[in-house]
């Protein structure tokens, strides 16, 4: 069991496509994998629910990853919340 | 709870011909009401949702590859997440679970647990979120929508007259193939492309009735007299004895006409009328080829594929209008290319004011160069036996025939290069609907190889009326002074070019209109193929020459009242001897 914090640093925010991203990212994993934020406890391998999470330039989440390849997990997706979700 | 009707009578639009005497079934749609009853079939109840998740993906799929082309990656990505959300793991598992445990129709299950999503969205203080909860709310209803089709799909019955407030295309065809015997609405109006389906698949309808679903119980008897517009209720024996007689009448009618099945569509004076059918479903086909079509002057492919749900690849357009070319060879078929509005493809929040205006036919075409040589391709394949004839809608300036006459020459080097049979020399024709193009019909000729006069849009765009407005339906007239002078102007124009102008417009089906267009120099029309017998009825009663005086007063006249007027005086004094034995 793994979690990292990360803050959401593009100007957009967590909108609809880094969304689907995440979750594309999330599904390649065996790993559980959750966002947590303001008591919402997701799980990013459902679009649905990461689309629930507002979550605008500057606030932070809770990423909790558990299972075999978490590691691998957790590098790539928290990469992609470092790099802005491309958008920088 | 309305009381029962006796001998009633009530009175709406004519929008389909014919008469017929069956049960009422009251078809009301069930908007977006949720029913939370209990079910027995959990298997069933899965099924069906399985079923609608699948289907709400293809529609969006649809929509999803316009709004590539059209909006772009980033934008279109609303989509692109509302199709991951129908292949949502976790939503569609807890979908299933809640179903097999509390055993409730699959529709309540879809309203209550997406809902749990779209309010935690609609807490939150961002303005996106809230947008963000009507995407997730319209995905929500495309699914329940979908549930409640499939439900309701198998509760039709046969033989019944469907009565409703309004009724879709969709609908139209979907009752078609249960067999309805008839239809009658409270809304809509002649040109209604309901109406104008019911009359190819020779229903008889009356719309635009106002109390019919308030005076109507399911299983009342029905006469409908799709000729006056006329819906008996629990008709008395009187008015059954009459209406018997008449569905006699009219049997022998038939009869009268199929004994002109292989003569010409001929005026007495020797003028031959090419009569030609629209074609809209392919169930029409095997139809038409036995009802005095010459071919086939317009395919509306739009309509044809409007139950895919996704754009049909060019393997599958291929397959269809080839099924079509070779069904009617050596008889020509003439295919217009999609004509479909913004409406049908853009997202919810790019509705456009005022689409008629906006994006459509051959705009939406040029900016979607992928979808449309994709469908030029399927045209140009067809056409190998040389009988398939390539139409082009909706055509207000020549740039538009420019470039489509360019991406036409494009796909050609491409199939030539892929060792693809086509006919090198298919000929391009060009919808003449908009007032622009009637204007310039003479260049529009001469840069074509065709031109088809449009009508129905031709009359609503000349007369700025939007034919299905009802406040303003009424100055919708087909036979306003300048509409009679436009079609003059483009069969002349169309003649000095040396091209074939035809006309596949509502008009062309309208028998008291015939003579006036053979009048007015027309050589070819193409109608619903269910008319076309009695179209050819009336060409074989008149002569070329009074009708041309016919067409000569008509140009002179200087309002729609006047030449009704003498339009229904030549007709009657025509036809009066096969038509008074009717009525």
């Amino acid at each position: 069991m793994k979690e990292i914090t990360v803050t959401i640093i593009n100007n957009a925010g967590l909108h609809t496509r880094p969304a689907a991203t995440i979750v594309k990212l999330a599904s390649k994993f065996k790993s559980e994998f959750f966002l947590n934020k303001d008591g919402l406890h997701i799980n990013g391998k459902s679009i649905i629910g990461v689309m629930t999470l507002a979550a605008e330039k500057g606030s932070q989440i809770v990423l909790s990853f558990d299972g075999e390849d978490e590691e691998e997990a957790a590098n790539e997706i928290v990469d992609y919340f470092n790099r802005g979700f491309d958008e920088l | 709870m309305k009381e029962r009707e006796i001998n009633t009578v009530i009175k709406g639009i004519a929008a389909a011909p014919g008469i017929v005497i069956a049960k009422a079934y009251i078809y009301a749609k069930e908007k977006e009401e949720i029913s939370n009853e209990m079910i027995t079939d959990i298997e069933d109840a899965l099924t069906s949702l399985e079923v609608a998740l699948e289907q709400s993906k293809k529609e969006l799929k649809k929509i999803f590859s316009l709004a590539v082309d059209k909006l772009g990656e980033k934008r279109a990505a609303i989509f692109e997440a509302q199709m991951m959300i129908l292949d949502d793991p976790i939503l569609v598992s807890t979908l299933k679970k809640r179903i097999q445990n509390e055993m409730k129709m699959p529709e309540f299950i879809v309203d209550s647990e997406i809902s749990k999503y779209t309010h935690l969205m609609s807490l939150a203080d961002e303005a996106y979120m809230k947008e963000r909860s009507h995407d997730i709310e319209d995905i929500k209803h495309r699914i329940i929508r979908n549930l409640k089709k499939k439900k309701w799909r198998s509760r039709i019955e046969s033989d019944v007259i469907v009565v409703t407030t309004n009724l879709s295309p969709s609908d139209t065809v979907l009752f078609s193939r249960v067999n309805v015997k008839g239809y009658v609405t409270d809304f809509g109006g002649l040109t209604s492309h309901a109406a104008i389906l019911a009359r190819s698949l020779n229903i008889p309808a009356v719309v635009g009735l106002h109390d019919a679903m308030s005076k109507i119980h399911e299983g009342d008897e029905l006469i409908i007299d799709g000729y006056k517009g006329v819906v008996v209720i629990n008709p008395d024996e009187k008015h059954l004895k009459e209406y018997l007689k008449k569905i006699d009448k009219l049997h022998n009618y038939d009869e009268e006409l199929n004994k002109l099945k292989d003569l010409p569509a001929e005026t007495i004076d020797g003028r031959v009328i090419q009569l030609e059918a629209n074609l809209d479903l392919t169930e029409e086909l095997e139809y038409l080829v036995h009802n005095c079509a010459q071919g086939i002057g317009l395919v509306r492919t739009e309509q044809l594929f409007q139950h895919s749900e996704a754009f049909p690849d060019e393997e599958e357009q291929f397959v269809a209008y080839k099924d079509i070319a070779d069904k009617i060879y050596p008889n020509l078929v003439t295919i217009r290319t999609f004509d479909i509005g913004g409406d049908k493809v853009l997202p919810v929040d790019l509705k456009e004011p005022n689409p008629f205006l906006g994006w459509r036919g051959i705009r939406l075409l040029l900016d979607s160069p992928a979808l449309f040589k994709t469908q030029i391709r399927a045209i140009l394949r067809a056409s190998s036996h040389k009988n398939v004839r390539l139409m082009i809608p909706m055509v207000t300036s020549l740039e538009e025939v420019r470039e489509s006459h360019k991406l036409i020459d494009e796909c050609k080097k491409e199939l030539h290069k892929e060792g693809k049979q086509f006919d090198k020399h298919m000929q391009v024709g060009l919808m003449i609907e908009i007032p622009s193009a009637a204007a310039m019909a003479k260049e529009f000729a001469e840069e074509s190889d065709f031109l088809s006069i449009g009508t129905n849009d031709l009359i609503q765009y000349t007369l700025a009326v939007d034919r299905g407005n009802e406040i303003v339906s009424k100055l919708y007239q087909e036979f306003h002074p300048a509409i009679v002078r436009f079609i003059y102007h483009i069969i002349t124009e169309g003649k000095k070019a040396g091209k074939r102008v035809s006309l596949c417009g509502e008009m062309g089906a309208d028998p008291f209109a015939v003579p006036l267009l053979v009048g007015l120099g027309l050589e070819s029309l193409s109608a619903s193929v269910s008319l076309l017998p009695h179209i050819k009825k009336v060409i074989r009663s008149i002569s070329y020459a009074e009708a041309t005086e016919l067409g000569e007063k008509c140009l002179k006249l200087k309002t729609e009242k006047e030449i009704n007027t003498e339009m229904h005086a030549f007709y009657n004094k025509k036809m009066q001897d096969q038509i008074k034995n009717l009525y």
